[in-house]
């Protein structure tokens, strides 16, 4: 589910990107409980290459000695101790692996902890900007291709090197003419190699790209199908989504033809010089310069130096990935919490609260959603906040919790400004239940307990109660079952009543009630009403509302207009004194028609 | 209160254990028992062929391509062996470089064959996987496309997500980096078998030898890391669907300070998936030394016997390199194998649950020979129809209705009597299970998809916004429609004057500020949208509840003369919206209990309208 679409290029806020290298570098301290682990590995490693590399030159020895000498007897021992060797080697390679693979994941795991860790702490404005595809694709994805490399690739990157280096240096001595012109078919595989990454580079990010915005499209059509399948477009959709998998279907050839051409040099180079050795190696022997235990034993060698120099393609890819991915993770890590809590706790509270002058515009925009707001709210005390669409109400309830912070003036709890407040604190007083119901997959307990994991059973069925939701008793497993989208799914209004338990359960001081009874048809709300009455009775409480009946929580009631306050008051007398007010809560009256002012115009 | 059903034992005064917060769901349909597993590999074998069968000339090529390639491979110890066995005594003896010379030519043409074959088989491999990948999206994306709403309702957007993403992604991998390790692999080890046995019979059976061992290693490998597989791909889903959930509900998790629970599940879960993969690492840890071991033992005993051999002029110095090498290039390939075992399970996994998804076919199928209806009038009409969700428990026991051309009918009734489902069939996203839906008297089911939706569309309170610009969204009711057209549909139903307040008006795009546009604002894009459709029969399911009063009064107003011209069924639980309703229905456990026109239902004194009216007045206070 990648879904890295350009938009994330320019994204505000995100960090210049790095040199690879040293964002790899910087995940370093995972590492450390593992370093014990990382020397039997480099170790192990390292002494395997010696021991592969010494069959050959036993093989050599049996060659030129016994058989060359036809002399039976060191035949045995030559022979058991390239058994030994073998035997030793794969001891090497399980203990390496073993040791890898507690290494490599420990590694793995710990960031995606710590990730998901930093991410539950950014504030919603950070999860406004990002898509959940992105982060997604950084918790598996990107963290699979670091430890991917990490554990193997870069391993083998420096087993190679050593190997290439080792081997090359053993060719030397043994015949340098030969041995030089094996060192020297090298330049062409690194100068290609280099070449070849850049370029990799550039395709591959565009295929990832593209490949984003085919997630893109198969995203909007899974969860937006209702409303293609309704107004039937879907050979409209299908059409969208053939021309942009066919973007990335020539993309993709683009690649293969890179990585194949590429792939085909890097195995005809040590095949081209085989040939050179296998011309020249021949000729030598026939002069007598060099035995033909020798040349068999530097061919193989040789043929040792084919594996590595082919990988070598494939590691340096996996070194890109993992540090484009190490980018891609530190680009979260890099990203500072703008909303810490203070210090203060609260003991004991109240439940004042107060907007003192507070405007509010969403982090990345200058127009102001709120403005100048003053509103004082006693302990115990409910109002009812009242508004048209988009006059900035659901804003004002997103403050109560900081889920974002006033741009100016201040809130204050029992006197305290709310930033001075510890999060915990302040979201211990403060409990909200959105219009827009959130439900996890886990168990209808889970989710009502969602701010009160402690809650009993008593509590629950209270708070259940309250909220008319004793529906969840005849779920098929009763409180057990799974809802939400990988379980049993609920209406709108169930799922508007387990929001409200939620809220009710986590019997705060301040409730946040925001439009939380559109969905219920009448019947249910009144019910829902006369329970919410007894709660609110010793809590304060905010309550946004698109009805009368809703109203009728609360002790007061605040007009909310292009963002700030016009009026407060009590329910009737601005009934009978605000048109506007009127206008927004009155039933249908049939000769009244609203101008687009907001003001009442008679017909 | 009373607790009904039986809940798993728990006591009250402990935390919920950390494995306890997923709750109990049914069966998930991802897991398989081992019984049917053979008919899925039999189903995505069908697919596969499916999938090929149109590149058959390009798999020729392919095919000749690779035993070319192997062929030369393969023929270059073999040369090798011959420069060392008769290149070089004729110059020892001094005869001259000739026939050195002439092998040496013959291994330069053998490499050259090889490139250029390797360069045609990968570039034709990719080719062809790119292309088999293409179709594959396009099928799966049109065919969840064709399934019905039934299908997306028990399926879920999220695991039809993961279908066309991660699954096809298993298979990508596979494609771009597997295949071609895996026929290597498989010819270098029939052409080295081959080869060893001709070279030299009895020390190429010695050398075979190993061959039982390798299977046996190699099918316990197969067996457990499947097992183990499955557990990575079901642990990391839990990981995936954790976060995801996470993410999206962040305002609800910080506002309820849910962070350290939450932690404290992830911790778990990630745990879970740490364990499955190290399990998994640890097999492959035994199984490549394993190869390692049986190869490096098998060349010690070649070394050994083929020396003996030697020594006793058996067998040649040559023959003795050349078997060496081969046996080289006989266990490198095997570790690959074992490298991309992964990709190859995961891929053949994510092959099985999309050929299940392709042979899903749709409940409500389109008809083989549509009646043509170009410009429907408008006329519903319902004979004795029964639906039912679950079998025995049935919505509709016997509904018949008549709904005349240009009628506005508001369905009333408490919750469970059936609206909802009343909307679904009469848009048949459902079929009715027995009696007949007709539009201008055609049964619904002999409509084609093109006319059935340009005649009926239902808006919901499901107001799903798609990325792109404020006029997309609107203009994806008739995606030809003008700008001024866009704008008149938005002025109509009220939305203009709030998007003309965007920042960027009807260009603002909604994936960056779609968050901000309030549920109430979503909703009258919404119904831009369908009055842009410009339906014969309008459906709306609850579609103003998201509205406030003086939105829902301009919608309706809007609606007084939309639906002049046009057959609409209005479903609402606030009755205002049915005031502009010729006609209501109040419905009760699937049946009709009171039909008329809203002045004469409220008059009747004892009628359960007339109640729901008085209730509902009271409510406005």
């Amino acid at each position: 589910m990648s879904t890295d679409t350009p938009a994330e290029q320019d994204l505000p806020g995100t960090p210049r990107r790095q040199a690879g290298t040293r964002s790899l570098w910087r995940l370093r301290r995972y590492l450390r409980p593992y370093v014990g682990a990382l020397a039997i590995m480099g170790g192990t490693a390292i002494v395997g290459v010696f021991v592969s590399l010494s069959i050959p030159l036993v093989t050599k020895a049996i060659i030129d000695g016994p058989i060359a000498d036809h002399e039976s007897g060191p035949i045995l021992p030559l022979g058991l101790l390239a058994l030994a060797l073998g035997i030793a080697e794969a001891a090497l390679v399980l203990v390496r692996r073993w040791v890898q693979a507690r290494a490599v994941l420990g590694f793995e795991t710990a960031i995606r902890d710590d990730l998901y860790r930093h991410m539950q702490a950014l504030p919603m404005e950070f999860h406004g900007r990002w898509q959940s595809g992105q982060l997604l694709s950084r918790v598996t994805v990107d963290l699979s291709a670091i430890r991917r490399f990490m554990g193997f690739g870069l391993l083998f990157l420096v087993i190679n090197i050593i190997q290439l280096s080792v081997v090359t240096i053993v060719l030397l001595r043994m015949y340098w003419p030969l041995g030089l012109v094996v060192a020297v078919s090298a330049a062409p595989i690194i100068w290609l190699s280099r070449r070849f990454e850049a370029r990799y580079v550039v395709v591959s990010r565009r295929v990832q790209d593209q490949q984003g915005d085919v997630a893109t499209s198969v995203e909007e059509a899974a969860v937006g199908y209702r409303v293609i399948k309704s107004f039937g477009r879907s050979d409209y959709s299908n059409e969208n989504f053939s021309r942009r998998t066919q973007t990335l279907f020539e993309t993709s050839m683009e690649k293969v033809k890179l990585s194949s051409r590429f792939w085909t040099f890097l195995e005809i180079i040590p095949n081209i010089s085989l040939v050179v050795v296998l011309l020249l190696g021949a000729l030598a022997v026939g002069q007598q310069a060099l035995t033909p235990g020798t040349l068999v034993a530097f061919i193989i060698l040789m043929l040792q130096l084919i594996w590595p120099l082919e990988s070598l393609g494939v590691i340096l890819a996996m070194a890109q990935e993992a540090m484009t991915a190490a980018d891609r993770v530190l680009e979260i890590f890099d990203t500072d919490s703008a909303i810490v809590g203070g210090d203060r706790e609260l003991e004991d509270p109240r439940g004042r609260l107060r907007f003192e002058h507070v405007d509010f515009a969403f982090p990345d925009s200058d127009e102001l959603v709120l403005r100048d707001v003053n509103l004082e709210l006693l302990p115990g005390e409910t109002v009812a906040i009242v508004g048209a669409t988009g006059s900035g109400k659901t804003a004002l309830t997103g403050l109560v919790p900081r889920l974002y912070d006033v741009s100016a003036g201040r809130i204050t709890v029992d006197d305290v400004d709310i930033r001075d407040l510890s999060l915990a604190s302040l979201r211990q007083v403060v409990a909200t239940a959105f219009e827009e119901p959130t439900l996890f997959s886990m168990s209808a307990r889970e989710n009502i307990a969602l701010g009160r994991p402690d809650a009993s059973d008593a509590d629950i069925a209270e708070a259940v109660e309250t909220a008319q939701a004793s529906f969840v008793y005849d779920l098929p497993w009763g409180l057990a079952t799974r809802i939400g989208e990988q379980g049993m799914s609920l209406s709108g209004g169930q799922r508007q009543r387990l929001a409200l338990a939620r809220a009710v359960l986590a019997r705060p001081r301040i409730l946040v009630l925001d439009d939380t009874l559109s969905a219920l048809d009448v019947h249910t709300e009144a019910l829902v009403e006369a329970a919410l009455k007894r709660v609110l009775a010793d809590s304060t409480g905010i309550v946004v509302a698109h009805r009368a009946s809703t109203v009728m929580l609360a002790d007061r009631v605040a007009l909310l207009q292009g963002g700030t306050i016009t009026h407060a008051g009590l329910h009737h007398d601005l009934l009978a004194t605000v048109p506007a007010y009127r206008d927004l809560l009155a039933g249908d009256s049939e000769d009244e028609l609203v101008g687009t002012d907001g003001q009442v115009v008679s017909s | 209160m009373t607790t009904t059903r039986t809940d798993p034992p728990r006591n009250n005064d402990t935390l919920p254990a950390a494995e306890d917060w997923r709750g109990v769901a049914a069966e998930d349909s991802d897991g398989m028992p081992d019984k049917v597993s053979l008919l899925l590999k039999e189903r995505s074998r069908r697919l596969l062929g499916q999938l090929l069968r149109p590149h058959r000339r390009l798999i020729g090529w392919l095919l000749a391509a690779v035993l070319v390639e192997n062929a030369a491979r393969l023929s270059v110890p073999y040369l090798v062996k011959e420069g060392i066995d008769t290149g070089i005594p004729p110059i020892l003896d001094g005869h001259g470089s000739a026939t050195l010379l002439t092998i040496v030519a013959i291994v330069l043409v053998a490499v050259v064959a090889q490139a250029i074959t390797r360069l045609v088989f990968l570039m034709l491999a990719g080719r062809l996987g790119q292309e088999v990948l293409l179709t594959l999206r396009r099928r799966m994306f049109a065919h969840f496309h064709k399934l019905s709403p039934a299908f997306h309702d028990d399926y879920t957007s999220g695991r039809v997500i993961s279908r066309q993403t991660s699954d096809i992604d298993a298979i990508n991998e596979l494609l771009e980096g597997g295949f071609d390790g895996l026929i290597t692999a498989l010819l270098t080890l029939v052409g080295t078998a081959g080869l060893l046995l001709f070279l030299d019979l009895k020390l190429g059976l010695v050398a075979l030898l190993c061959f039982p061992l390798l299977l046996v290693l190699t099918q316990w490998f197969r067996r457990e890391s499947a097992k183990a597989y499955r557990r990575t791909r079901e642990t990391v889903a839990i990981v995936i669907v954790h976060f995801v959930e996470t993410i999206n509900g962040m305002r609800a998790v910080q506002a309820f300070r849910r962070e350290g629970r939450n932690q404290e599940i992830f911790s778990h879960v990630n745990e879970d998936y740490r364990r499955a993969n190290y399990r998994a690492f640890r097999l492959v840890g035994i199984f490549m030394p394993g190869i390692k071991l049986i190869g490096n033992v098998t060349i010690a005993v070649v070394l050994i016997y083929g020396a003996h051999l030697t020594f006793n002029g058996e067998v040649t110095v040559g023959v003795l390199a050349a078997f060496l090498l081969y046996l080289r290039q006989f266990f490198e390939p095997m570790q690959e194998i074992s490298q991309f075992y992964n990709t190859f399970q995961s891929a053949s996994a994510a092959l099985e649950k999309l050929s299940g998804v392709l042979e899903e076919e749709p409940s409500v199928p389109e008809p083989k020979e549509p009646v043509r209806l170009r410009h429907a009038a408008g006329a519903l009409g319902l004979e004795h129809v029964g639906f039912s969700y679950v079998a025995g428990r049935p919505v509709f026991p016997d509904l018949s209705m008549q709904i005349p051309a240009g009628q506005t009918i508001a369905v009333v009734g408490t919750t469970g009597a059936g609206k909802t489902t009343l909307a679904k069939l009469v848009s048949r996203f459902y079929d009715p299970s027995q009696g007949r839906i007709t539009l201008d008297g055609v049964d619904l089911r002999d409509l084609s998809e093109t006319d059935l939706r340009r005649a009926v569309v239902m808006v919901t309170q499901e107001n799903y916004l798609f990325t792109g610009t404020v006029a997309d969204n609107i203009r994806f009711g008739k995606p030809n429609a003008s700008t001024e057209e866009v704008v008149d549909a938005a002025r109509t139903i009220g939305a203009h004057d709030f998007i003309a307040h965007l920042p960027d008006g009807y260009e603002t795009d909604v994936a960056n500020r779609g968050g901000r546009l309030s549920a109430g604002q979503r909703q009258l894009v919404a119904f831009a949208r369908a009055f842009l459709a410009d339906p014969a029969v309008l459906i709306l399911d609850e579609a103003t509840s998201s509205l406030d009063v003086p939105s829902e009064r301009l919608v309706q107003r809007a609606l007084r003369t939309v639906l002049a011209e046009r057959t609409a069924v209005i479903i609402a639980h606030r009755l205002s919206t049915v005031a502009i309703a010729d006609r209501v229905l109040v419905m009760e456990h699937g049946e009709v209990v009171e039909d008329g026109s809203p002045a004469d239902l409220i008059a009747s004194e004892a009628g359960r309208y007339s109640d729901l009216h008085q209730a509902w007045l009271a409510s406005l206070a």
